[in-house]
């Protein structure tokens, strides 16, 4: 690679003007390159997701408006199109296909709101907790961790026994040792399958809160909490203070993965429900995948992904909005 | 700057999403008639017939050994768990890279005829195994929509039988296994005490759930489709068949609440330590055996039937259970999958793996070995001869396995809880699971 034989100052190339006119001094093909090489460097990464992401999405996007049932799969091209209908089925709310959509939808808030505030939470207690220091820390950091770093399989169908009824350890230990049951509860059926979900999710989802919000921590200049505690503020003031506000930028991110990840996950309903999860625990992400590959009307569950797709660019821009607002106020 | 970075969360979202709609795209591959560009090698997908995988392994390796000899023909075998065979198949039949030949349950025969990625069995391919008529009617009925080419041959056949504890019945002073429903509920209200059950059941288990209520269906004159192939789900006859199933836990009380759970063969782990009294099972006595029951335990009898006497129609007492075998329309070894098929079709073969299995050989002259004489697997062949059904062969059959299983595993869920079950209830869930098949 060749390199730019006549660098212009860093100055004059800041004080460029925005409305695109070459500075006089630089040659084009070095301006050029210059200009070029950033995009270059990206260009794999852009055609890998064109290749991994984009086009899949679009290829999704297309069959949604297509009568795409297993008469067709072995050649989607061939199905008829069948306009939005299938987007009408997914939200005709009266009948049991959008019913049961809009209820796996207010589910799936449900649960994500409940699982990424636990999540945060806890991670984040564990984490202001972690900055003292004693004896073990280090032990009790790498134990906090084990849930993320275990695969996700084998800890969901650990827990899948856990909670069975008549052999499971919840029910032992609720029940038979603690009396705090009447009867054995169910919580792989009914119900209580919510719960069971919930728990799940966020001992799966707190580690990683805990591992950001602690990286988060390790920014914030100790002399700020020393100047604090001389003007003394107490724990609480301090956390309120002084944590919370210089966390601002790490949680924003946090909470709006959390959120992504919990909404669309997959994989804690599937392993620990099966293809048909009980009503109460009746995910989004498994509703649709039942729409698509158990029923095999892959039109309508491509429908369905567009809707969903369609609601969280919608709410991650909002987020985005609120969120940039609010750090432009508190820039002033 | 600012900008910047909300478009670079934006499209973190589109591609994080994205995976929901990826998973949705699928390949174009239209393969057209098989080739014999490589005609050393077949990959055979097998599904999980024995206890285990392993065990599948052991049974199938020196077979397809004996097959290479004969033949010069290796085949690569891959043995696929139950719960991620159909998905495997849909995924083969998307994206045209599948196996040679593979095992696909009989109950699917239809819908998967309907993809086009199965090899149809016309005169020429039949006869190139040995002719039609070697094979067992009932079995043939399970190989695709009636009056088309069957997508598949039969490969194992099974049926239910009622399977009872020996012991558990002398000790409640029963001395033989009931024949009638009423007598199941009346022998059942006997068994079911200090926390022992009668019967077992997989309540979570969607294609479990289906077998049985097709059965009882049949017995309450109901098929679930009509002649046009058309969802009949809520027919006096199937709500009432869906809810005698379920009354046996919620009215009668001789299932335990907790196989509401159940789907992963628990019921058949509880029936092996002395929990329950009886299931209603598809070959079932070597799965007791691995579990450490002695032959002698156990007892088996038809499933029973409203008079007492199965055979035709209304005495209908099971489905015609089993595993076909398919070729993919793609193959490139057309002539050694053609060969495949008529080596594991063969009476010695037939005869040698359905006895490994427990199963009956759909194939009537490997029947008459004295293995399938044996006291369970007599109830088996017998059931299969005169007194068991296809399900309904239709395209849409696959998607009426989950949604009507799934409905029966609600309804299971609500007696578990002690929530009432009625016919309205379940004709409302049946209802549901109807408007949501798809249009066809």
């Amino acid at each position: 690679m060749t390199t730019l034989t006549t660098p212009p100052p860093p100055s004059k190339e800041r004080a460029a003007p925005p409305d695109g006119k070459r500075p006089a001094r630089l040659r084009l093909p070095a301006r050029l390159r210059r200009v070029s090489l950033p995009y270059l460097l990206l260009l794999p990464a852009l055609l890998l997701e064109l290749v991994v992401h984009l086009i899949p999405m679009g290829v999704g996007i297309v069959m949604s408006f297509k009568e795409l049932t297993q008469f067709f799969i072995r050649d989607w091209g061939a199905a008829p199109w069948t306009g939005l209908d299938n987007y009408e089925l997914s939200v005709d709310f009266d009948a049991p296909v959008g019913e049961a959509l809009l209820h796996s939808f207010f589910v799936t808030v449900a649960f994500t709101v409940l699982s990424v505030g636990l999540c945060w939470l806890i991670g984040t207690a564990a984490a202001v907790f972690m900055q003292e220091h004693f004896r073990g820390r280090g032990l009790l950091r790498a134990v906090f961790l084990i849930p993320y770093a275990l695969p996700v399989y084998a800890a969901v169908i650990t827990w899948s026994f856990m909670f069975q009824r008549d052999t499971g350890l919840i029910n032992h230990v609720l029940h038979d040792q603690l009396g705090l049951t009447d009867s054995r509860p169910f919580w792989l059926i009914g119900d209580n399958s919510f719960v069971a979900l919930l728990t799940v999710s966020v001992w799966k989802g707190w580690p990683f809160a805990f591992l950001i919000v602690m990286a988060g921590l390790q920014n914030i200049p100790k002399e700020q909490y020393e100047a604090a505690a001389i003007d003394g503020a107490g724990m609480w003031q301090q956390v309120r203070r002084i944590t919370l506000p210089s966390l601002r930028p790490v949680n924003q991110v946090l909470v709006l993965v959390l959120f992504l990840w919990t909404f669309n996950d997959f994989n804690t309903p599937y392993v620990l429900f099966g293809k048909s999860a009980p009503e109460a625990a009746d995910l989004i992400s498994i509703h649709i995948y039942q729409s698509s590959f158990v029923t095999w009307n892959f039109g309508t569950g491509s429908a369905m992904s567009v809707l969903l797709l369609l609601f969280l660019l919608l709410v991650t821009a909002g987020y985005l909005l609120v969120t940039s607002r609010g750090r432009k106020s508190a820039d002033v | 700057m600012r900008r910047l970075r909300a478009l670079a969360a934006l499209a973190t979202v589109t591609a994080l999403s994205g995976a929901t709609l990826t998973a949705c795209g699928g390949g174009t591959s239209t393969g057209g008639e098989g080739s014999n560009a490589s005609p050393k090698t077949l990959t055979y997908w097998a599904s999980n017939q024995g206890p285990n995988i392993a065990a599948d392994k052991k049974i199938l390796t020196p077979e397809l050994k004996k097959f290479e000899q004969q033949t010069g023909i290796e085949v690569k075998l891959e043995v696929i768990p139950w719960s991620d065979l159909l998905n495997r198949i849909l995924a083969a039949t998307t994206s045209g890279q599948g196996p040679d030949v593979l095992n696909i349950g009989n109950t699917w025969s239809s819908s998967l005829q309907a993809t086009g990625a199965l090899l149809p069995w016309d005169a020429k391919n039949f006869k190139a195994i040995g002719g039609k008529d070697r094979f067992v009617d009932a079995a043939l009925g399970s190989t695709g929509t009636e009056g088309k080419d069957p997508a598949a041959v039969p490969l194992y056949s099974l049926s239910y039988a009622l399977y009872y504890n020996k012991a558990m019945f002398k000790e409640a002073g029963i001395s033989k296994p009931p024949a009638t429903w009423d007598d199941l509920v009346t022998v059942g209200k006997k068994l079911s005490k200090d926390g022992k059950w009668a019967l077992g059941a997989e309540g979570s288990n969607l294609v479990n759930n289906i077998h049985q209520a097709f059965a009882l269906g049949k017995q309450h004159g109901a098929d679930f489709f009509d002649a046009q192939g058309r969802p009949t789900f809520t027919s006096d006859g199937a709500v009432s068949a869906v809810k005698q199933y379920v009354d046996f836990m919620a009215k009668d009380k001789i299932i335990a609440p907790g196989n509401a759970e159940y789907a992963q063969n628990q019921s058949l782990r509880d029936f092996a330590q002395g929990k329950t009294a009886m299931v209603l099972w598809q070959a079932a006595a070597t799965t007791f055996e691995a579990q450490g029951m002695k032959p002698d335990d156990w007892g088996v009898a038809p499933v029973p039937v409203v008079s007492g006497k199965p055979g035709a129609e209304r005495q209908v007492n099971s489905m015609v259970a089993g595993i076909n075998l398919a070729v993919f329309k793609n193959t490139d070894n057309l002539d050694g999958a053609r060969k495949f098929v008529k080596f594991m079709t063969s009476d010695a073969e037939q005869a040698h793996l359905n006895k490994a299995y427990g199963s009956i050989p759909p194939v009537t002259a490997a029947q008459k070995d004295a293995a399938f004489d044996r006291a369970d697997t007599a109830v088996l062949r017998d059931t299969l001869r005169k007194s068991a059904a296809p399900l309904p062969q239709v395209p849409n059959e696959s998607q009426f396995e989950t949604s009507v299983g799934t409905a029966i595993k609600k309804l299971f869920a609500d007696a578990a809880a002690g929530r009432p079950v009625t016919t309205e209830s379940v004709k409302s869930e049946l209802s549901k699971a109807q408007q949501q098949m798809p249009k066809s």
